[in-house]
């Protein structure tokens, strides 16, 4: 540990320990011990159930958190980690079970009474103000007041500098302006306000996603110092090397159930990734025996400035290439640049041989490449018009002769494709805001598929719509690579990429980590490539 | 959303017709025909304007700089008029189209390629094009007895029992609708309105759509420029000043959603006649200008209420279908 950031070290019980004490410490991470150690937990959720129209988030999931320790909290995306967040922070009132506090049953109505039993969380992006002073971010809603009832500014002033101090982050000015800050800073910001309510239960929604390697060392250190204070911390990270790095517990959640907990030492990576991904099958996926031709669509070398780099893939006719990865690995982002939605800085995408340069979502488009994206409300249908002409509406260029339109051109395009997808709607001229998810789903399928694709990119075709429509969906896939279209299907879902896909292509932070065969794949290994764990 | 469109506008037209039944009640001769041509006549200046306007409104966008562009294109074709009035009526119409353009075409270029927002655009140069004004006519007057009497009588021309002002009207009108229902660049306005990420997604150019629909409202700000002039012959700085707030209102008025992609050619038109029948009628029936301000004020008002409370109804459709599914 250099100098330089052994300075910053928090004060605590254990400072007096010599640095290689101290490395010593980390490295072999001794069962947790401090003045704060005590085996009584400080909250405690058990049989938590929560659900949503069609959903289950949380089926009797129980969590401990004790004063002084780390748990991390370990799911894939949709395990119900945010549900339980938004629990505990009193944003979702749970169906059942019990939270206690100290042994004290008690129920969290309210953010505020979540604020009042001094829970407190801190987000990706932290929800602060960027417009007032740092002052003002630590004492919002709980400001210390003049005789007058108006703010005492310099009270405040005072109060802001010295909890700051504590931290030993005095090199942020209390009067600066939180936009001012990067955003390890802000974090600092956010623990501070933490400590100024007197938070016992501080949670850390995956805090360190948009920070740099050093700053998520001096997020390290702020951890320790919240340890070292007693706070109990739940630490959300999708990311090994920071569990193992911080944590004394783990709790790992799968398909809104708590499926193990433990102390983490002892306990090795492959057994908590067997946890997080052993699953019963639930859905059958299509059977198809794919018929690969050649290759359609060749990729290589395409790199964004700070999103991806040296991205390199080729897909195949009649060929379901899925992209597995952690959200934010990436994935997204290269196949709107492939859909022509962004620019790249260097790289090229050669489609049946032929270099492509797509400008514009219309160029890529034209090329025969289109992206159904994953916000089906936001960039898929246009609700407030009608299902024929959101069904026409990228393809308009071909129902329409020098810019007139052709009603009946249109209508005809999409009843074939609204047909073929067993669209469920009393007319083509319903609004299709009146129309169920799934067949919303269907219409803006029906949409790209009526603009004759040789390449279909699918991002998260089935998230958040319910089983039987994602079953139809699946069986759609299936269809159309059997019809030598080519499909690339962004998932984060294990058994929708082992059970759709032909070949998987992994990537992590942003590059591709590996290609593998769909033959014997299983899911130990994807997520395992996926988080960066040797095997 | 179609049917539920027409359903609006069936009943502001119906509220038009109270309002004329009411108004002949105290004034009998208002319902006759020949009156109501008189009004039709009267409005179709706003008409036209909120046409343009409504195009704007659609695409999430708003042209404050449309009264000023009035002003300025009606003072350009008078100064022309008054120092060539040998140049044809046809040929002054096109270069009021063309300067309305340019100016439209500003705010367009503003709006889509310095990505600011049009209301910041459009209030910019709606000082900066009546300060225009100013500055090509040194704050002079362009007076009746200086223009043509061709300039001054094209518009009062009858045919087919029409006087020329409200013919053209009606091609605006009939042009507008082709272009909302039956073209490219209508489905587009209505689609980037609606929802902009998914259009860009569908390969629509959002910000060219946008500069066109600014070039638009241009041509007619421009188009209304020369009809303005001509009709009250007179052309001056304080032309048409904040009169951008009318032809707003119009649009309200007519249905159009403020927050884009809800909005009909129809609508448009129904929301002009009905500000210009009260403007028309309330003084001949002894009510102060006042009054008439509180009602068009309530008129909005109460349009504002009725199409927030239509669409939270279509949001109702979609979670009990939801359910159902």
């Amino acid at each position: 540990m250099s100098r330089r950031i052994f300075k910053r070290t928090f004060s605590g019980p254990d400072t007096d320990m010599d640095t290689t004490a101290q490395r010593k410490a980390e490295t072999e991470r001794p069962e947790p011990s401090g003045p704060f150690q005590s085996a009584a937990p400080r909250l405690t959720l058990s049989g938590i159930s929560k659900s949503f129209p069609g959903v289950r988030a949380l089926h009797n999931v129980s969590l401990s958190l004790y004063p002084g320790q780390v748990t991390a909290l370990i799911g894939e995306n949709g395990a119900g980690k945010s549900t339980l967040v938004k629990v505990m922070t009193g944003i979702y009132q749970p169906d059942s079970g019990e939270i206690s506090i100290d042994g004290q049953a008690t129920t969290l109505p309210s953010a505020h009474a979540a604020f009042g039993h001094g829970i407190t969380a801190i987000h990706q992006e932290t929800v602060l103000f960027d417009d007032l002073s740092v002052a003002e971010n630590i004492f919002l809603g709980h400001a210390p007041r003049t005789r007058l009832g108006t703010i005492d500014w310099r009270t405040m002033r005072k109060n802001a500098r010295e909890v700051l101090e504590t931290m030993r982050a005095g090199h942020i000015d209390a009067d600066t302006r939180l936009k001012d800050l990067g955003i390890a800073n802000k974090h600092l910001v956010a623990v501070a306000r933490a400590m100024s309510i007197d938070a016992r239960i501080v949670i850390m929604d995956e805090p360190t996603a948009a920070l740099s390697m050093k700053e998520i060392e001096e997020l390290f250190l702020l951890i320790e110092f919240l340890k070292s204070e007693g706070k109990a911390v739940l630490f959300i990270s999708h990311k090994f090397d920071e569990i193992y790095r911080i944590a004394d517990r783990y709790t790992v959640f799968r398909d809104g159930e708590m499926v193990g907990e433990g102390l983490l030492k002892g306990t090795g990576q492959n057994e908590i990734v067997r946890m997080m991904v052993g699953r019963n099958v639930d859905h059958i996926f299509p059977q198809r025996e794919p018929k690969i031709g050649a290759q359609v669509l060749s990729v290589s070398g395409l790199s964004h400035p700070t999103e991806f780099d040296d991205i390199g893939f080729e897909l195949r006719k009649g060929e379901i290439l899925g992209f597995y990865g952690l959200v934010g690995a990436g994935r997204s982002e290269v196949m709107q640049a492939i859909a022509g939605i962004t620019r790249t800085s260097r790289g090229a995408i050669s489609l049946d041989g032929k270099t492509i340069a797509p400008k514009s979502a219309a160029d890529s488009i034209e090329a025969g490449i289109v992206y159904v994206p994953e916000e089906r409300g936001k960039q898929g249908v246009v609700i407030g018009l009608p299902i024929f002409q959101n069904v026409s509406l990228p393809s308009l260029k071909r129902t329409s002769k020098s810019g007139v339109l052709r009603l009946a051109e249109e209508f005809s395009l999409a009843r074939s494709y609204t047909e073929r997808l067993d669209l469920r709607a009393s007319s083509l001229s319903q609004d299709v805001g009146t129309l169920s998810g799934g067949n919303q789903q269907k219409v803006v399928i029906a949409k790209w598929l009526a603009t004759a694709p040789k390449v279909i990119i699918l991002d998260e075709p089935t998230k958040g719509i319910d089983i039987g429509s994602k079953a139809a969906v699946h069986g759609f896939m299936a269809e159309l690579v059997a019809q030598g279209l080519s499909v690339i299907m962004v998932s984060s879902e294990l058994p929708e990429i082992l059970g759709m896909s032909d070949r998987v292509v992994v990537m992590r932070e942003g590059r591709i980590a590996a290609t593998y065969d769909n033959k014997g794949l299983d899911a130990e290994t994807l997520v395992r490539t996926a988080a960066g764990i040797a095997a | 959303m179609k049917n539920f469109l027409k359903y609006r506008e069936i009943w502001l037209l119906a509220g038009i017709v109270a309002l004329i039944g009411l108004i002949s009640t105290r004034f009998p001769g208002f319902a006759d025909p020949a009156n109501l041509r008189q009004v039709f006549n009267d409005t179709s200046i706003l008409m036209i304007l909120a046409l343009g306007q409504m195009a704007v409104i659609l695409t999430r966008s708003i042209d404050l700089s449309m009264a000023s562009n009035l002003c300025f294109t009606g003072m350009v074709v008078a100064m022309l008029n008054a120092a060539h009035p040998a140049i044809p009526i046809p040929v002054l119409i096109v270069v009021a189209l063309l300067v309305g353009l340019v100016l439209g075409a500003i705010n367009g270029f503003l709006v889509w390629r310095l990505n600011i927002p049009s209301i910041v655009v459009t209030l910019g140069t709606l000082t900066i094009y009546r300060g225009a004004t100013f500055v090509v006519s040194g704050g002079a007057w362009v007076n009746a007895d200086q223009m043509s009497p061709d300039f001054i009588n094209f518009q009062r021309a009858a045919f087919l029992g029409l006087p020329m002002l409200s013919w053209i009207a009606i091609i605006v009108i009939a042009l507008f609708f082709l272009v909302m229902t039956r073209t490219q660049i209508g489905r587009s306005i209505y689609a980037i309105g609606v929802n902009p990420t998914a259009s860009v997604y569908a390969g629509i150019d959002v910000g060219r759509t946008k500069f066109i629909v600014f070039c638009i409202s241009g041509m007619i700000g421009g188009l209304a420029g020369y009809l303005w002039i001509s009709r009250y012959v007179i052309a001056s700085v304080e032309v048409a000043n904040g009169y951008e707030l009318n032809i707003i209102a119009a649009c309200v008025i007519g249905g159009i959603s403020i927050a884009g992609g809800i909005g009909s050619v129809g609508g448009a038109v129904l929301g002009a006649l009905f500000l210009g029948i009260i403007s028309n009628a309330l003084p001949v029936i002894n009510i102060s200008p006042f009054w008439q301000m509180a009602i068009s004020g309530s008129a909005i008002i109460l349009a504002v209420v009725l199409n927030a409370r239509g669409e939270r109804r279509q949001g109702r459709i979609i979670l009990r279908k939801a359910e159902a599914a």
